[in-house]
């Protein structure tokens, strides 16, 4: 139950250590000179065995980065990404082989993810052509099996991915994802562009194979209601930074971070066929760049209760007991 | 799993629960089911001046491989007694002042045509998609090496640089393909280059990295599949030049020499008869216009057919 464990003593599955990823990017308005983009700056975290841990925040503040960073899509530029044990974050991509087998990823665009000059059983079962696994005619049985699994016909393995809707590419790229029998998945967004309609049937696919196959996700979204539905922890990330990380009930009871509690006041809708609405978050003020950020607070600039500390030290994630970790001077 | 009755944006559980069948019927497959090279097909079939290159050109090429064995002329027969002859039942095209007879020559003439801008394209394929898709998906220092040195070759006067390989290698039909694809694959290099530049970074090719591919298996199997339309385009354009390109030198002299006919040649040698027997002239530029233009609307119409914004 949420509340009985917040902290197991189990060693993590996957844990992030003062993960950070910068972009160079070039300002033309600065001439030559470069810029680093911290899409991510600074993220810990650790994800149990069999949990889903989800991860809210605005468009834009490095959710995604994360995530592909987690699976080794990126290389960190900073710290350090530990997979059951194993220090995996500067491994080339022959080392990565075995964790590539364990750990997958759903992309955030079902239109995007799926190349279209292929079919959808190569699509599917490329991850096993790769790594050669169920060579010969078993590949074609296992593809089949894997549509099945996510409740599409298996017939459909001759069709290509402009034949499908929306939610149906979004179980084709699980499909690939589940190919190799994962323990690890990272959901990036995986009903964001979906009718809300379908949202919850691929939500109850994911819980469904949580269970069968005793998955762990990391389910990153900005819809406060399905990450409170589906996580048993939250991390809210601000600007390439956790702000506030909490097990879900406590956290959206007894939010501290100024930043959640703006989010969590805009997101009050119960109704899931109006939850898109909801997605857009009135908070005041623009999101600053990550672009070689200033010092101090990242959110002082839309927080209401910003004080002049704020504009000179930037606050580390403190302890508040029972898991809840959260970065603001007013909890001193 | 346990929820809070007051708390924000609560659900009842019944919006959680699996949709029967009956739900599913907007996930109903929507179109029907054509490859993308079915959707091509039909686009270009619609194209009235494509379809008539395409039947024209293939005419062109059958007329090229059979019509000189059917002929009872050979190319390179001469017979003084009927030279400068006009057009008649004998002689469709006439014959030229050593008596040949000018429609075998013109056969002959779109062999030569024909073959090199097949190889042409076969050459500027194999190099172009290669180098520019070395150059796209590797990126930084490799790809502004790449990128210089084809900087430096277009810069190369064309005319000093095919007149030297002719004459090392002498007018052979393999010499002048040569000297044409020294610089022509570079147009394609530079398409698949920025084409492979914009989709390396597309989800399905990071989709593909996390399936532990590597670099070389992400531009074969998903990279260069995906800038086949632009391939296609830049090579139905890069086959008519090469031709123009090799009828332009033999009509100035360089390449395929006589008795060998090009249509170059051919107007070449029509030249001191112009005024007095400009059929000699017409038919192999008549030849050349045909299958450019051919060529061309081929070449218009598949880059129609292939542009993916047409597609409803
Ligand atoms: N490959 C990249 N190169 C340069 N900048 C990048 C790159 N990927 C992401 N960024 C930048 O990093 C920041 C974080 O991007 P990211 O995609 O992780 O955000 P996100 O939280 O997933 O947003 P969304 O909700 O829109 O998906 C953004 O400012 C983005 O512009
Ligand atoms: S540290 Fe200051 S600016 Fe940042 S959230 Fe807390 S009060 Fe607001
Ligand atoms: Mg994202």
């Amino acid at each position: 139950m949420i509340h009985a464990s917040p902290n197991p003593p189990s060693a993590p599955l996957v844990e992030a250590q003062n993960l950070c990823k910068y972009f160079p990017v070039r300002a033309r308005f600065f001439g030559k000179s470069r810029h680093l983009l911290k899409a991510v700056d600074g993220v810990s975290f650790a994800i149990e065995k069999g949990e889903t841990f989800g991860l809210v925040g605005e468009s834009g503040c490095g959710k995604t980065t994360v995530g592909r960073t987690l699976v080794r899509l990126y290389e960190p530029t900073a710290g350090a990404i530990r997979y059951d044990g194993q220090d995996i974050s500067h491994l080339n991509r022959a080392a990565l082989l075995p964790f590539r087998r364990r750990a997958q990823m759903i992309f955030q665009d079902p239109y995007a993810s799926l190349d279209p000059r292929m079919t959808v059983g190569d699509i599917i079962a490329e991850p096993l052509r790769v790594q050669n696994l169920y060579p010969g005619k078993a590949r074609d049985a296992r593809a089949r099996e894997l549509l099945a699994l996510v409740g599409l016909k298996p017939d459909h393995i001759n069709r290509y991915p402009h034949e499908f809707s929306g939610g149906q590419r979004q179980r084709i790229g699980l499909a690939r994802a589940l190919a190799g029998n994962p323990e690890f998945i990272v959901c990036d967004e995986p009903i964001s562009a979906l009718d809300v309609s379908i949202q919850a049937q691929v939500v109850n696919m994911l819980e469904a194979l949580q269970d069968q196959f005793g998955l762990t996700y990391l389910f990153v979204s900005h819809d406060l209601t399905m990450v409170r539905h589906i996580s048993r922890r939250v991390a809210v990330m601000y600007l390439g930074a956790i702000v506030e990380l909490a097990p879900v009930a406590v956290l959206y009871k007894h939010m501290q971070h100024p930043y959640t509690q703006a989010l969590l006041s805009a997101a009050p809708v119960a109704d899931p066929r109006r939850a898109a609405q909801a997605a857009r978050i009135p908070l005041q003020g623009d999101v600053p760049t990550p672009i070689d950020p200033p010092p101090g607070c990242l959110f002082r600039g839309r927080c209401p209760k910003a004080v002049p500390r704020c504009a000179q030290e930037r606050p580390a994630l403190r302890d508040l007991g029972g898991g809840h970790l959260c970065a603001c001077h007013l909890l001193e | 799993m346990h929820i809070d009755p007051e708390a924000y944006a609560n659900l009842p559980a019944e919006d959680f629960a699996p949709l029967g069948d009956a739900d599913r019927e907007n996930e109903q497959i929507a179109r029907p089911s054509t490859t993308y090279w079915q959707d091509v097909w039909a686009r270009f079939r619609r194209d009235p001046l494509a379809m008539a290159g395409l039947c024209v050109l293939i005419l062109v090429a059958l007329a090229a491989i059979f019509g000189p064995m059917l002929s009872p002329f050979s190319y390179e027969d001469v017979d003084f007694l009927n030279g400068d002859m006009g057009p008649s039942s004998a002689h469709w095209f006439g014959t030229d002042r050593l008596g040949r007879d000018i429609f075998v020559r013109v056969l002959y003439g779109a062999r030569i045509s024909l073959t090199v801008g097949v190889v042409a394209a076969v050459i500027n394929l194999v190099i172009g998609v290669l180098y520019g898709g070395i150059a796209g998906f590797i990126g930084r220092r490799v790809d502004m090496v790449l990128m210089r040195i084809v900087d430096i070759l277009i810069g190369l006067p064309s005319l000093l640089y095919i007149i030297l390989i002719m004459m090392a290698l002498g007018s052979s039909i393999q010499s002048i393909v040569l000297a044409l694809c020294f610089t022509s694959w570079i147009g394609t290099a530079r398409v698949v280059r920025s084409e492979v530049m914009m989709l390396k970074s597309s989800e399905y090719a990071l989709a593909a990295r996390l399936t532990g591919a590597s670099d070389f298996d992400i531009l074969l199997h998903h990279l260069i599949p995906n800038c086949m339309g632009p391939i296609i385009v830049s090579t139905a354009f890069l086959i008519p030049s090469a031709i123009f390109s090799e009828a332009f030198l033999a009509f100035l002299g360089i390449g395929i020499q006589v008795p060998m006919a090009s249509w170059g040649t051919l107007a070449n040698e029509a030249i001191a008869a112009l005024s007095s027997r400009p059929y000699q002239m017409f038919f192999p530029v008549a030849a050349i216009c045909v299958t450019m233009f051919s060529l061309n609307f081929i070449g218009d119409g598949l880059r129609d057919a292939l542009d993916p914004r047409l597609k409803k």
